[in-house]
């Protein structure tokens, strides 16, 4: 009896290490957010002091917010520059690697496996040596600081992960559901959409995830390549926010763009966190 | 419809068409992602090589100058600067997060009460983007209204408030902070699939014959998890290696250009002095780097699991 109570005290003892452990670095790493969260909520004097405490003494307010509205042609210009970027970049990665996926999975064609490496190796080249070149393409289309130019860029940067989870979806599918779609005389695209779509959709979804926090948060291509402030994404118009080039530095009004950046990406997270996972891993199975 | 199903096979020749129908369909599903590539990839790579052997200015004509911006890019004291600071980051960082992640994927491994909880609280900044993060983070730096100094000051650690982004040495552990809370979650997670893939059975077997903890996690964890290590390692190199959001935003390079990264300095010679030449010059060294990191990855995910 003694050493059962004995063992008892000593497992209560090690969870409690353990949740503490847990609880104290779950904070560390929750805080920065939390505190960002709440500041972006005080009246501009109050968010023109230490954060300390860090929730509005004063009264909640959306002054910050407001503010922040009246930088550059207004952030809601450049949160809809971020927004469209994001849609397109999402929509346009989804057909384009669904299509290629379902190629390289499907069918037979001259060139087939050196078309696939050539994709795929582009992961291991860093964007960032040929932005010099990208600039001076895009001008050449006429596409240099717009909108689409960037999407471009972005669509084509998701292209190795995007068509490797596509092709990966399609090959888990097995040939009879389609063979027998087909007998029944129903086109390739048909078959596509109506029998394959439904079954690769969890792919699609981490397709989508990982394209979008992409271009929802990338900021030195869209720096160099955005170069009229109406056309600046949220981070590039921020970043200017940060460096004063508005005036005065509002640290209320920048806590507020901090929060305009991150809610999309934390929401999506927390919703479809399993696809999100998935997307990760995959790389680190295979 | 029912004319080609009736004929269907029937003559070499046909089948021959066919044949080549669904070949041409299999290269139209795949021309769009080619495509993308070719003209947004392929070309600009083979371009910025041209570009990196042309003396290159943003208006008037390239002159083609051969080697000489990479024998200019030996003697550039700054070029080296950049290099030696990127490397040295990309040290301290990677065994910073490494120190962090590590114990922590340990700590979610087991299902336990709370520990969804937890791995999601570890993860969220990751989903984050480096320039919310770095805007986050000059703030909390800051030495008027931000949290560290402040809270430093009133606890009675400093005796006045200390500006972080005064000197070189608080300006870089800060930012090295700030990339071990944005990205242990991440190398938490890939090293957790490694440590999910040992099975619990060789695990109870060591234990049952005396080993303790120690040396299971040498014995038996560490060996088994090579290659998810090997992966994560790589991941983080290349990253810190290509990083530029948290020293342009937070430090604008400074003090004293003392935290200017590669990519910085490729940003800086190409689109602020608009010398695209030697910037390109530069992005090639980066380039063969960076591919020969990748290519040493491969390498070791290749070889067989296990010692």
């Amino acid at each position: 009896m003694p050493r059962k109570t004995a063992v008892a005290a000593r497992n209560a003892l090690r969870s409690i290490r353990h949740h503490g452990f847990g609880l104290i670095a779950s904070f560390l790493f929750v805080a920065p957010i939390a505190w960002s969260a709440l500041v972006s909520f005080k009246p501009s004097a109050e968010a023109a002091r230490p954060p300390l405490p860090p929730w509005p003494v004063e009264g909640f307010s959306t002054q910050s917010y407001q503010n922040l509205a009246h930088y550059g042609v207004g952030v809601w210009t450049y949160a809809g520059n971020s927004l469209v970027v994001s849609a397109a970049t999402v929509v346009a990665t989804v057909i384009v690697s669904l299509l290629a996926g379902y190629g390289f999975s499907r069918f037979q064609f001259p060139l087939k496996n050196a078309l696939f490496v050539l994709i795929i190796s582009t992961v291991m080249i860093p964007f960032q040596s040929i932005l010099t070149p990208l600039f001076l393409i895009l001008t050449r289309l006429g596409l240099q600081n717009t909108l689409p130019g960037i999407v471009l860029i972005y669509v084509t940067l998701q292209m190795p992960f995007s068509i490797f989870m596509m092709r990966n979806a399609f090959d888990a599918v097995p040939k009879e559901i389609e063979d027998a779609a087909r007998v029944d005389g129903a086109s390739v695209l048909l078959v596509l959409r109506r029998i394959m779509l439904p079954l690769v959709l969890p792919g699609v979804a981490t397709v989508a995830i990982f394209a979008f926090l992409a271009s929802w948060n990338e900021f030195l291509a869209a720096l160099i390549l955005l170069t009229d402030q109406k056309k600046y994404t949220l981070p590039v118009m921020m970043a200017a926010v940060r460096s004063g080039q508005f005036g005065t530095i509002d640290w209320g009004a920048v806590q507020s763009g901090v929060m305009l950046m991150m809610a999309p990406c934390l929401v999506l997270f927390l919703l479809l966190q399993r696809y999100y996972i998935r997307g990760l891993t995959a790389g680190a199975v295979k | 419809m029912t004319q080609s199903q009736t004929s269907q096979g029937h003559t070499p020749r046909r089948r021959g068409a066919r044949l080549r129908r669904k070949q041409m369909v299999g290269l139209l599903f795949v021309a769009p992602a080619v495509l993308l590539v070719l003209v947004f990839f392929v070309v600009p790579l083979g371009m910025a090589f041209w570009m990196s052997l042309h003396n290159w200015p943003l208006l008037g004509r390239p002159r083609f100058i051969g080697f000489a911006n990479y024998a200019n890019l030996m003697q550039d004291e700054r070029f080296w600067a950049a290099m030696r600071f990127t490397v040295y980051y990309t040290v301290i960082v990677t065994i910073a997060i490494f120190a962090v992640a590590f114990p922590l994927a340990l700590f979610v491994e087991k299902a336990r009460p709370l520990t969804r909880f937890y791995r999601t609280a570890f993860f969220l900044p990751v989903v984050i983007g480096f320039g919310s993060a770095s805007l986050l983070w000059a703030w909390l730096m800051n030495v008027d209204v931000g949290l560290f100094s402040p809270l430093a000051f009133r606890l009675g650690l400093t005796e006045k408030p200390v500006n972080l982004l005064a000197g070189f040495d608080t300006t870089f552990w800060s930012i090295v902070v700030m990339v071990v809370w944005k990205t242990a979650g991440f190398n938490m997670i890939i090293l957790l699939t490694g440590l999910q893939g040992i099975s619990s059975e060789v695990q109870e077997a060591a234990r049952m014959d005396g080993a303790s903890y120690g040396q299971r996690f040498r014995r038996i964890t560490l060996p088994l998890m090579r290659r998810t290590i090997a992966l994560a390692l790589i991941l983080s190199v290349a990253g810190s290696i290509l990083a530029f959001d948290q020293f342009y935003i937070i430090a604008d390079g400074g003090p004293q250009n003392s935290t200017v990264t590669a990519v910085y300095w490729i940003f800086s010679q190409s689109f602020v002095s608009f010398r695209l030449g030697y910037g390109s010059a530069m992005s090639m060294v980066l380039l063969v780097l960076l591919v020969t990191i990748s290519v040493v990855q491969l390498r070791l995910l290749r070889t067989p699991e296990g010692m």
